[in-house]
């Protein structure tokens, strides 16, 4: 279980988060919604320590999780980097398999890459992509190498942040099953980030609404269409009039 | 127009960064003597920073070595003293020339390349990613640099020091009358191995400074191209700079006395 307790954090005078209270409960999916620049992406990256937070509490299972052994922390996780973050120096199969190649997941070589060209497949990629570089990779395609890297090793927690963007509704649809498939089939624990309301709607079990730095709103997906919370409404019907304001 | 305020706002400003670098530094040198050591990233960079500085390093020595020869005899012709073109070569080059000479140009090379590759990994989340992959960015990316850059400096400098004395000898034998023998007679007799050595550990400490200042500048670069190009610009400066003080701090305490 993820738990995050107030959290705050504020990037120079612009307040981003203004205490966020969350918990995703494990095993389950969860799905962050709303508008471009509240924050989303630095909620995730806040848990992962990759954002030091100004004030709050995160905890993982319990422990916090700003103290004690990062790597042992680290290694339960998984993230998909909005902008896929793939290193260009490494060929798409190393990429995939960057933590089976070094550290304590550490496997032989030929091992490491027959799980890379295995998850290239989950993520609907063939094996002739494994030995192109990332340069050689259009968007979308760079999106699912992240992926496939995210989820390479295993992991027991899996943020993936905006996984559909960038990418046709087939594939998009592809992508959604394999999120459901890691959370329900393995157990593992998601957080996810989109803006594509048919994506929440295929991979969550519960939807959180950031909005002005706070949860605006909580609950199972089931709920959202008879919500009664105004922001929520106008987000998922996508409607410009309401209390979002869009400055036009 | 508060200049009372301004520079000192300037001056703290100058010491939090010195600070700063400082402790980057004490960091690199932390984690090198801690495992894991990433082999793969740190032959490539004994390549990138090493071997592919060579022709930059060897031009550049070749050619000061040969305007050194014109103008020593120049001087020399003044007091009669036109024999001692070899051995003032050669100590002009091992002992000043050829470590500095050939650490500002790996500063330009080497301090840039990093600064912009690693800015561009930083903007493009690339490190943030290295750390959820449980890779240490200073691990992975800046030891193997610094190590290699303090070991391949050395032996540019060196490579870069026959060049020069090469140079010296080609313009002297062809242009200024010498004869080839005594020429290299002059030169090694007249060299001794602290000349050598000296300028050797300058190689390194410059090697080392580069790396550094590369390393510290790409992964602390601001956001967007705009910040890698500042990174880039501040990387090789510093580096220029900070190759040049300590150079002067190094000869005064190797030859001072
Ligand atoms: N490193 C940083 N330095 C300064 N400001 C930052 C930094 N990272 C994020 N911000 C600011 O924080 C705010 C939230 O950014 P974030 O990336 O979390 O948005 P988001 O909700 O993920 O938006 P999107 O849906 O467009 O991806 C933005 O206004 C952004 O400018
Ligand atoms: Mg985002």
């Amino acid at each position: 279980m993820i738990e995050l307790i107030a959290l705050e954090k504020a990037f120079g005078s612009k307040e981003v988060l203004r205490g966020v209270d969350l918990s995703v409960p494990e095993g389950s999916s969860t799905v962050i919604i709303g508008g471009s620049g509240t924050g989303k992406s630095v909620l995730l990256k806040s848990i992962l320590g990759l954002v030091t937070p100004d004030k709050g509490i995160i905890t993982v299972a319990g422990k916090d999780a700003t103290a004690g052994d990062r790597d042992a922390f680290l290694a339960q996780f998984g993230m998909l980097f909005q902008g896929a973050a793939l290193f260009d120096s490494l060929s798409v199969w190393q990429n995939v398999a960057f933590r089976l190649l070094r550290g304590s997941l550490k496997r032989p070589k030929e091992e490491a890459r027959a799980i890379a060209i295995e998850k290239l497949q989950r993520v609907g990629m063939g094996p002739d992509v494994a030995d192109l570089f990332p340069a050689e990779l259009s968007g979308g395609m760079q999106k699912r190498v992240g992926l496939a890297r995210a989820i390479a090793a295993d992991p027991k927690i899996i943020f993936f942040d905006e996984p559909t963007t960038g990418l046709d509704p087939i594939m998009a649809g592809v992508i959604n099953d394999l999120i459901r498939e890691i959370v329900t089939e393995m157990g593992a624990t998601a957080m996810t980030i989109t803006h594509d309301m048919s994506s929440v709607r295929a991979i969550a079990d519960r939807v959180a609404m950031l909005h002005a730095g706070k949860i605006r709103w909580e609950g199972p997906v089931g709920e959202i269409d008879t919500a009664d919370d105004p922001y929520l409404c106008q987000f998922i019907t996508g409607s410009a009039e309401g209390p979002i304001e869009t400055l036009r | 127009m508060n200049w009372l305020g301004l520079l000192g706002r300037n001056t703290l400003g100058l010491l939090a960064l010195i600070g700063r670098i400082a402790m980057f530094a004490a960091q690199t040198m932390s984690h090198l003597v801690r495992p894991p050591f990433y082999t793969r990233e740190f032959l490539n960079a004994l390549v990138t920073i090493g071997w592919l500085s060579l022709p930059v390093v060897g031009l550049t020595a070749l050619f000061t070595g040969g305007a050194l020869a014109l103008q020593i005899y120049a001087g020399g012709a003044r007091f009669n003293a036109e024999a001692v073109v070899p051995s003032i070569v050669a100590i002009g080059m091992v002992r000043e020339l050829g470590p500095v000479l050939g650490g500002l140009m790996v500063a330009g090379r080497v301090a840039a390349a990093i600064a912009a590759e690693l800015g561009t990994m930083k903007v493009t989340e690339q490190i943030d990613a290295l750390t959820t992959l449980s890779t240490h960015p200073m691990k992975y990316l800046t030891v193997p640099r610094v190590l290699a850059a303090t070991l391949t400096v050395p032996v540019l400098v060196a490579v870069g020091d026959a060049i020069g004395i090469f140079g010296g000898y080609l313009v002297g034998t062809t242009r200024l009358g010498f004869n080839p023998a005594v020429y290299l007679t002059n030169t090694v007799d007249f060299l001794e191995a602290w000349d050598v050595g000296s300028g050797l550990v300058k190689g390194a400490v410059f090697g080392f400074i580069v790396a550094t200042m590369g390393c510290y500048h790409g992964m602390n670069s601001g956001r967007g191209a705009q910040g890698v190009g500042k990174a880039t610009t501040n990387a090789v400066v510093s580096a220029s700079v900070l190759i040049l003080a300590s150079n002067y701090v190094l000869t005064e305490v190797f030859f001072s006395a």
